[in-house]
């Protein structure tokens, strides 16, 4: 997907270069004062609140400074939702620094433009970062070298940095005590810095070392702040009254006389929204909180119109496959060439399946909510968001706003997942707070969150593959379609296939595979029906989260066609040939390096091992997101499956992940149990349905994520790799529903080609087969 | 007005009898470190100790606990110390953090009930917490650990 590669690289690494001129320092202009705001969080503090700085700072980049007591501070523009992404991040920038670690605190920073693109999503955050804190701290790490070797009055030559101290010799000086002397006089260029050396591999003192995460202990005492947690003085509570669709309600009339008997309620107000985000939105104003919950109950309102108020899952389903059944709809791929057609046409014989996966909720656990209010001509966000940048022109266009007096304040994330990729839930509050003049906390409820979620698009994929005589695999095709988030929310970021049909990059990698298929196609195919009922939205994983549902259950179907085992099949195909041979930076080694996870997960899974009966295991393998960015995972499933009620139960996932250099190897592991467990969750316990025009499950009565008791035994393990670092938030997820679907199969051979896998589908399908 | 008790110390407060213990604890008591997750008592983000024993404070009228003693996640130990934060610390459990509160009470509470807990006895107590994050082995293996030192703690003094 070198067109993503491109489009992302044009939105977010400009500051790299930009803004990593090293400034003289001196004595001049560059010395300042700690300039945090107060919103800003440092999660270790108690309070939340960042920690003075003591005396003058050395700021050599943007992204840290080191103060006169020679604590370093890093700046993180990355939610914290869970991944510890401060810690990573930090620790990046500080082992290049040669810092002493327990002097490194971080910072979550408030959105400024000088921080280009913020945004925390597609696994991405240590992949993008990496290249840009080693420099930063490498940059930082000479010039306290040089200014160190100054007042010590010895060469730099003879000098090295080890936790915090330039060394020479028998004699060191702290970098609290260079900076306090400011006597560092060297000015890096942009070029120079591009040039930076980066330590080697063996030189590595913190990177892939355990470490504890900065943000624990305040999630283990409720010192932590959430969004959910924001407050300010004279702020009143909100809660919205939603319309009974996504797009295109009015409101005719509102009725709030019961309302009134609600002791605290205040008042009903339209949204009046230019930026069209939350159309036909009433918010309820009152006092507290649970007086807003029961008068938004008590307030009716009429509406007219609503888009999509008839349209159902099978409606957006049915379309979808007739989308597939248009040979001219939809994007085509760069998948390197190849005529599909012919092939087909001159092949021996020829495998098709069709799969399909159901909406998905976010089910974050922390309820969409935000506080907003304007304070001496800016308007104040304060809530937890994963794509800053994203909602600020939209926030800017809603309250027509300047966008650089909108400013939105950081907070933990409950639960990330994608939802708060998209910023929407901030526009209702700011509207609100902007019709009364006074700060508005709007918060939803669970089943507000659910109704108004950007949920997974269903998904329809229809899978051809083409064999010769020989067995030998001539020809794939693989058309796909689904609601595209990116389309709704940022068309810009679309890139073009080679038809010259802009498509969502998100909603389709994975169909484009490392396997060695001969003639590929990949059409990816916007479900126009989904995308004007609903608002789509990215959940962990997006696309690959039902591209590769379809991927890996159809390579299982034409091992089986072949009489193949799946493992070698597998292998046999993932040749490193051609495209599929990869390429720096962050894809060296290629497709080999995916048979290599399928081999070792096979090994100990103890692959081919005698089971009971109605037992099986099933492989899978996909790359996590992009092939610019490939996270090589492999998942063995072991199931049982009871033929009599259908019920599957997974007992084991063994789990191997090539996601070179791993920076924080417990984080990491946290991230693969977590990821993993999530994939299990939507191939057996999750999914809902979207029903005139509202999904059909709003709260855990009837949306039935995995519990403790659901969850198997677990091995995960990691291959031992010196490449660049790629992403693990979201990877995980990708492979383990394919792997049940795999080892359904071969426990009872029944085929399942729809997520989620119920009981009572599994109990139908055995008893017809 | 009702009077009660959290943590120790005596509030008393104006709300209706029937407003939802949470919101009377984070909004007026300003203790915000129990969450709101479900509001229908199945995600267990809410959970607090009512006289000792795990409650969904988000469906427990207020006048339910009228001079009871509820206990919530800052009044479990004057340090953050208590032997299952240690644990939730040491095995580096919370990955987001929202619902870890409520994990680590409706833990404390079992441990009360459980000192030796099977993984039977905790997946049948824990099944009420969801963790959207899905810590799960961990939630599990510090529960353990807790334990053993809770009872190391007894054997010793």
């Amino acid at each position: 997907m070198a067109s993503l590669q491109r489009v992302m690289a044009s939105h977010i690494h400009p500051l790299s270069r930009r803004d990593f001129l090293v400034m003289a320092i001196g004595g001049s202009a560059v010395f300042g004062f700690a300039g945090l705001s107060a919103a800003a969080i440092d999660p270790a503090s108690p309070s939340a609140l960042p920690m003075p700085a003591a005396g003058p700072l050395f700021e050599p980049t943007i992204w840290f400074d080191i103060d006169a007591a020679g604590a370093v501070t890093v700046n993180i523009i990355r939610a914290e939702m869970g991944q510890h992404v401060g810690t990573a991040l930090a620790r990046i920038l500080a082992d290049e620094l040669e810092a002493d670690w327990r002097q490194v605190r971080i910072v979550h920073v408030d959105s400024d433009p000088k921080w280009g693109m913020m945004i925390t999503g597609g696994s991405w955050s240590v992949w993008q970062t990496f290249p840009i804190f080693s420099r930063a701290g490498a940059a930082g790490r000479v010039a306290l070298i040089e200014a160190g070797a100054k007042l010590l009055g010895v060469s730099p030559s003879h000098c090295r940095s080890r936790s915090g101290r330039v060394i020479s010799g028998g004699r060191s000086i702290g970098y609290g005590e260079i900076v306090r002397k400011g006597r560092i006089d060297r000015r890096y260029t942009a070029a120079d810095l591009d040039k930076m050396p980066i330590k080697p591999v063996a030189e590595r003192r913190l990177i892939g070392r355990p470490t504890p995460a900065i943000d624990i202990p305040a999630k283990t005492n409720g010192t932590a702040i959430f969004g959910i947690d924001a407050k300010v003085a004279g702020m009143v509570y909100a809660r919205p009254k939603l319309p009974p669709t996504r797009y295109g309600a009015k409101v005719i009339s509102i009725d709030d006389e019961a309302a009134k008997s609600v002791k605290g309620y205040v008042r009903s107000i339209v949204l009046d929204d230019p930026s069209g985000t939350v159309p036909g939105w009433v918010m309820i104003i009152a006092e507290t909180y649970p007086a807003a919950v029961r008068a938004t109950d008590l307030v009716e309102v009429e509406w007219s119109g609503g888009d999509g108020a008839d349209v159902s899952e099978k409606d957006i389903q049915a379309h979808g496959a007739r989308l597939i059944a248009d040979p001219h709809a939809g994007s085509l791929l760069d998948t390197g060439g190849g005529d599909v057609d012919s092939a087909f046409r001159s092949a021996k014989s020829t495998i098709e399946a069709t799969y399909t996966t159901s909406s998905v909720l976010h089910f974050q656990l922390e309820p969409v909510n935000a506080l907003a209010f304007e304070k001496d001509g800016v308007f104040e966000i304060h809530t937890g968001n994963q794509w800053q940048t994203l909602i600020l022109p939209t926030l800017a266009k809603a309250l027509a706003w300047p966008v650089d007096r909108i400013v939105m304040r950081t907070y933990l994330v409950g639960g990330g997942f994608g939802r708060r990729l998209n910023g929407d839930y901030a526009v209702p509050a700011a509207l609100a707070a902007k019709a009364l003049g006074k700060p508005v906390k709007m918060i939803l409820t669970r089943a507000d969150d659910a109704h108004f979620d950007s949920f997974r698009s269903p998904s329809v994929q229809t899978l051809r593959m083409a064999f010769g005589d020989d067995g030998k695999v001539l020809a794939m095709d693989h058309a796909a379609t689904a609601g595209w988030p990116t389309q709704i929310l940022l068309p810009g970021f679309m890139p073009k296939g080679t038809n010259g049909q802009p498509y969502d990059p998100f909603a389709i990698a994975g169909a484009d595979h490392w396997y060695d298929v001969g003639a590929q196609r990949v059409r990816a195919i916007s479900n126009d029906l989904a995308n004007s009922s609903f608002r789509p939205g990215w959940l962990r994983s997006v696309g690959p989260g039902w591209t590769n549902w379809a991927v890996e259950s159809f390579i299982d179907e034409a091992a089986d066609a072949l009489q193949m085992d799946p493992v070698a099949f597998r292998v046999a195909h993932l040749d490193g040939k051609g495209r599929n041979a990869g390429g720096p930076p962050t894809a060296v080694g290629g497709a080999l390096r995916q048979a290599a996870v399928v081999r070792r997960a096979a090994t100990l899974a103890g692959w081919g091992g005698p089971l009971p009966k109605d037992s099986g295991r099933g492989i899978a393998t996909t790359f996590g997101q992009e092939r610019d960015m490939p996270t090589w995972n492999a998942c063995v499933a072991l199931v049982r499956v009871d033929r009599r009620t259908g019920r599957v139960t997974v007992e084991k996932l063994t789990l191997v992940v090539d996601a070179g250099t791993i920076v924080d190897p417990d984080s990491a592991r946290a991230q693969v149990e977590g990821a993993a467990l999530w994939g299990l969750s939507l191939a057996l316990h999750e999914g809902t349905e979207f029903v005139k025009g509202q999904v059909r499950d709003t709260n855990l009565d009837t949306y039935t994520p995995l519990r403790i008791g659901d969850v198997p035994e677990m091995e995960i393990e990691f291959i031992d790799s010196a490449q660049p670092p790629v992403g693990l938030g979201e990877p995980a997820t990708t492979v383990v529903g394919p792997a049940i679907g795999n080892a359904i199969f071969a426990a009872v051979n029944v085929r399942l080609r729809h997520i989620p896998i119920r009981s009572a589908d599994v109990r139908r399908v055995i008893s017809g087969a | 007005m009702i009077s009660f008790r959290v943590n120790g110390r005596s509030v008393t407060v104006q709300a209706d009898g029937d407003t939802p213990l949470l919101w009377i604890v984070r909004d007026e008591v300003g203790l915000t470190g129990t969450k709101f997750g479900c509001g229908i008592g199945m995600c267990g983000a809410c959970t607090v100790l009512v006289g000792g024993r795990a409650t969904r404070s988000c469906i427990t009228p207020l006048r339910i606990v009228a001079d009871a003693d509820v206990t919530t996640i800052e009044g479990l130990d004057p340090a953050g110390r208590h032997p299952v934060q240690r644990a939730w610390i040491q095995l580096q459990v919370p990955q987001c953090g929202y619902c870890q509160s409520g994990q680590i009470m409706q833990a404390v509470a079992l441990l009360n009930d459980f000192p030796d807990p099977s993984d039977e006895d905790i997946d049948a107590v824990m099944a009420g917490n969801l963790c959207r994050c899905m810590t799960y082995r961990r939630i599990r293996a510090a529960i353990k650990q807790a334990a053993a030192e809770i009872k190391g703690a007894g054997n010793h003094g």
